[in-house]
């Protein structure tokens, strides 16, 4: 076997379709696997999955380590997990990432805590660098500095694991950019058997209900969110309005899915949807740090709130003290206008 | 009818700051964070875990015992704790535990979970709101050698054997069944945890666990040695029995800093980005140009 270092990622899918967080991933380490001389490793479970193989590859992967198995059919942690642990400890990669979807925060502390590795949760973003501990005299070369919000969110901390390997980290999905598949990219497709032990099957999924989820939060171009300076169903729908004049989705803050305005589904922030819009417009935001940290990266930020000290204004390139009752019915009539004017021009 | 039977549950909670509420007076000028100035709660989630224990203890008997590691204080959500219906607490407590990552967190509650001897459940929340990590669970259930559920929303069955669950995942949900025992990781939307009973308080509220006697001691002077206050505590069964690393057996290579394998290399603070920014007057006018502007950099239209 070739001594070649490796960065692997774990590849999840769903119905034959890889998740986009995967893909995101392969395209990042790629990037830092060519600043490193590494190898991308693809890690894929499943059933039937043989033809997902290449699709990583063609998103940056030099190799993919495959297990086909009826067992591994569904995600399960400890089947997964068996694989993932057995495979590191023969192959020992220097990075293990993992979407931070709820199966890869499944997932991946149940393999960090058997590798006795560290682990950092839901990065948003990955870098290479070096990092000297002055009690040592030592300097660690190339490690991966794993980049995330901490404390709510108003700290920005970058964790290393200089001593154990791998260096795991989950990735929270549509941070990074998924790469565009290159059919003409090439690479080794590598079965591996699983070598299971019976109390790997100690759980049994008896029925998966799949939510068709109608929201496209993370692929909207322009989103109108409200928060809990929205009043009430009616003010709520003025939203919608707006969103569906823009092409745009309805987004918001915990406080209005917690009002019961809207579902859970539509919620922007740390604990809901990470989302970078061309406009992002907040109406009765206030912008709390875990707010904002799902949407900052927005292109250009309205802000509408009655109280000037909101937090969202220093975030925003347009600023609007008012009521969102009042405002938003005259951004849409203003929209409105225009487009007659522009018919009446064509 | 299923063959059901009492079920011995541990609940691991943790006392977090209110990162939730975090205001204006507690982040400084420069981005800092004042500390002193967030209140300590029980983690969110880790009060659904502990009501799923306690609804299943009153569906089917059993024991619920709450453990925590942290600093002294931490005694006060053990407190919280048996106001709800706690059986019995454990303080995890020592200064060999500071500084202790997920890993080195999991290895202490493993071996505290192992020291109380038979259980079936251990329960805990998804995540707590100050690391927002959701691993220690995962993690001390690897440590322990027993399967998991993570995400759970509700309980469907406990049998002798088995515990059918239903999990809540971003794209749906489903239903699992495990071999007992096994660890579950409960989401915030599971129940709505029961309130503290006044009766209960009323009975418990003088539990405390000796980092604790001096204050105690300070408003009842009528204990002049922490012995006399143990003794009292022993007697009505207040006592919050702490546990330190030598009781656990941990070995100091595993814990706190220097068993926790990532280390902080740097934090930045948050200062909010001064954008190139304009203020619209809330009129017809002043938004008509706004949308002109926007349109104009084809931000819309």
């Amino acid at each position: 076997m070739t001594e070649t270092k490796s960065i692997w990622v774990f590849i999840e899918h769903t119905d034959d379709r890889i998740a986009d967080v995967s893909l995101e991933l392969t395209g990042k380490a790629r990037e830092l696997a060519d600043q490193l001389g590494y190898e991308v490793v693809g890690l894929l479970c499943g059933r039937d999955v043989e033809a997902l193989a290449q699709h990583v590859i063609h998103c940056g992967a030099d190799r993919v380590l495959l297990a086909d198995h009826e067992e591994l059919s569904l995600y399960r942690t400890l089947p997964y997990a068996r694989v993932a642990i057995s495979e590191a400890q023969r192959r020992k990669p220097e990075i293990f990432l993992v979407g931070g979807t709820p199966n890869g925060r499944d997932f991946a502390p149940r393999v960090a805590s058997a590798l006795r590795c560290g682990l950092t949760a839901d990065c948003t973003d990955l870098q290479v660098g070096d990092y000297h501990v002055r009690k040592e005299d030592r300097t660690y070369k190339d490690l991966l500095y794993q980049i995330r919000p901490a404390f709510g969110g108003n700290l920005i901390a970058t964790i290393v694991n200089p001593n154990t390997r791998p260096q795991m980290a989950t990735v929270r999905e549509g941070v990074m950019r998924k790469p565009a598949p290159d059919a003409t990219r090439t690479g080794i497709v590598e079965k591996i058997v699983p070598g299971f032990e019976p109390g790997d099957f100690a759980l049994e999924v008896l029925s998966r209900r799949v939510r068709k989820s109608s929201v496209k939060l993370k692929d909207a171009t322009v989103i109108v969110a409200g928060g809990a300076g929205v009043d009430g169903a009616d003010e709520f729908a003025l939203l919608r309005d707006l969103a569906n004049l823009l092409g745009g989705e309805v987004g918001a803050s915990r406080a209005a899915v917690d009002a019961g305005l809207i579902d859970r589904a539509h919620q922007v922030g740390q604990t809901g949807t990470t989302v970078r819009p061309r406009l992002y417009i907040a109406a009765g935001i206030s912008g709390a740090i875990q707010h904002r940290a799902g949407m900052d990266q927005s292109s250009k930020i309205i802000a509408i709130n009655t109280d000037p000290a909101a937090p969202m204004f220093q975030i925003a390139h347009y600023r609007i003290v008012g009521d969102v009752a009042e405002v938003l019915p005259m951004i849409i009539k203003s929209l409105r206008e225009r487009s007659i004017d522009q018919r009446e021009a064509e | 009818m299923t063959h059901t039977r009492p079920i011995h549950s541990v609940v691991l909670v943790k006392q977090v700051p209110d990162t939730h509420n975090i205001t204006g007076e507690v982040m400084t000028k420069d981005g800092t964070v004042n500390r002193g100035a967030l209140p300590a709660i029980f983690n969110p989630e880790d009060l659904n875990a502990l009501e799923m224990a306690l609804q299943i203890r009153g569906r089917q008997g059993g024991s619920v015992t709450v453990m925590t590691m942290g600093p002294p204080s931490a005694a006060n959500i053990l407190r919280e704790s048996l106001y709800r219906g706690a059986d019995r607490v454990v303080l995890l407590t020592d200064r060999k535990f500071a500084g202790a990552d997920t890993l080195a967190t999991s290895y202490v509650l493993q071996l505290a979970v192992q020291k109380l001897g038979r259980f079936d459940l251990v329960l805990c929340g998804r995540q707590a709101i100050d690391g927002d990590t959701a691993q220690v669970g995962p993690q001390t259930a690897e440590k322990l050698g027993i399967p998991q559920i993570t995400y759970v929303e509700s309980v469907i069955e406990v049998t002798s054997t088995q515990i059918t669950a239903e999990r809540a995942l971003d794209s749906g949900s489903e239903i699992v069944r495990c071999a007992l025992p096994c660890l579950l990781t409960v989401v915030g939307s599971a129940n709505t945890p029961r309130p503290a009973s006044v009766r209960r308080q009323m009975e418990r509220k003088l539990a405390a666990a000796p980092g604790e006697y001096r204050a105690i001691r300070a408003a009842w002077p009528e204990f002049d040695t922490d012995e006399a206050l143990e003794a009292f505590l022993s007697k009505h069964d207040l006592k919050i029995p702490v546990w330190t690393a030598a009781d656990i057996g941990a070995a100091d290579g595993s814990i706190g800093l220097a068993g926790s394998p990532t280390q902080v290399h740097k934090i930045n603070f948050v200062v909010l980005e001064s954008t190139e920014s304009k203020t619209v007057p809330p009129t017809p006018e002043g938004i008509a140009a706004m949308v002109a502007e926007l349109v104009h950099e084809y931000i819309v239209g």
